[in-house]
């Protein structure tokens, strides 16, 4: 069902570079129609794929404890300044640190845990549970034993 | 020209070796993405970290993919349509913090053009093949599925 508006939403779709970022490039039919901004963390990926306009954030994971301070600001700094309606990511970190922020700010929120994890919600998806109004696992088996919705997958 | 690569996280020197070794025979340049490991592989043309465009570049220009089981480098291969071959990591050789790229191997052996190597000796045979078959970008039934619950979501 449309909005009853339909106006464009503006997207904040946001990714750390490698699979989680090819991830979210496959999704992007989802998107169409609406006002997107894509993240990713490693500079040149973004035009590599076309995907324009983008902006890059710095890397973090949960044992490096400045470069998640460093990723959170740009992130925090990114999210006031553009207010999307809807924070999506696939993942890592910086993904979840988006979801929060965009949360706070009245976004919506999707997290769509990586293909990658096969047998168990990743950390990154455990974390973002909390902050995702709609959190996915690509993986039936996984969504069931989780609590995770499934929708269906990448591949 | 055979293409490896390992991602940008770990250093995995499992596959290092094995191509090392086998680079003699092979009679092929191979060209290494190592990631952050130390070690010097004479035989090969060793890269530690690529560019995105650089990345692109090798991985269209090889003949064949070599490389851990990571999600990016399958799905890299679909993308370029190239005949991909992992060498899953293993958690109990302290490769990575779990065994998941075990898993995803199982889950994607049976895609066309990715080809797994379970053990470093499977490796030779397939990087000799001249007629591996290549990865091609057809999605399954659940991507549409999923990306139209997206979309819903976006717009409600």
């Amino acid at each position: 069902m449309k909005s009853a508006t339909g106006r464009p939403r503006r997207i904040l779709a946001i990714a750390s570079g490698g699979g989680h970022w090819q991830q979210l490039m496959l999704l992007r039919p989802a998107f169409e129609g609406h006002e997107v901004l894509f993240a990713t963390t490693l500079t040149g990926l973004a035009a590599e794929f076309d995907a324009h306009p983008y902006v890059t954030v710095p890397d973090c994971n949960r044992n490096k404890k400045i470069a998640i301070l460093r990723s959170a600001a740009t992130v925090t700094t990114l999210i006031l300044w553009k207010k999307p309606d809807i924070v999506i990511s696939t993942g890592a970190l910086p993904g979840v640190i988006a979801l929060a922020i965009g949360r706070l700010i009245g976004a919506r929120t999707v997290w769509i845990d990586s293909i990658a994890n096969a047998e168990e919600m990743s950390m990154s998806g455990k974390l973002a549970r909390r902050f995702a109004h709609l959190w996915l696992s690509q993986w039936e088996h996984v969504a069931a034993e989780t609590g995770a919705d499934f929708a269906g997958a990448v591949l | 020209m055979i293409f490896a690569t390992v991602g940008t996280q770990l250093p995995f020197p499992r596959l290092m070796n094995a191509l090392a070794t086998l680079v003699i025979d092979l009679d092929e340049p191979v060209i290494a993405q190592t990631g952050p490991d130390p070690t010097r592989y004479l035989a090969l043309d060793q890269r530690e970290t690529l560019a995105p465009a650089e990345f692109s570049t090798l991985f269209q220009e090889a003949r064949i993919i070599v490389a851990h089981a990571g999600m990016g480098t399958i799905l890299s291969a679909r993308r370029w349509h190239k005949p991909l071959v992992i060498l899953p990591r293993r958690h109990d050789l302290g490769e990575h913090r779990n065994d998941h790229q075990l898993a995803t191997a199982r889950h994607v052996a049976d895609l066309p053009g990715i080809h797994v190597a379970w053990e470093d000796a499977e490796l030779a045979p397939l990087l000799r093949r001249q007629d591996l078959p290549s990865a091609d970008e057809t999605p399954g039934p659940g991507r549409a599925a999923l990306i139209g619950r997206l979309r819903d979501f976006i717009a409600n």
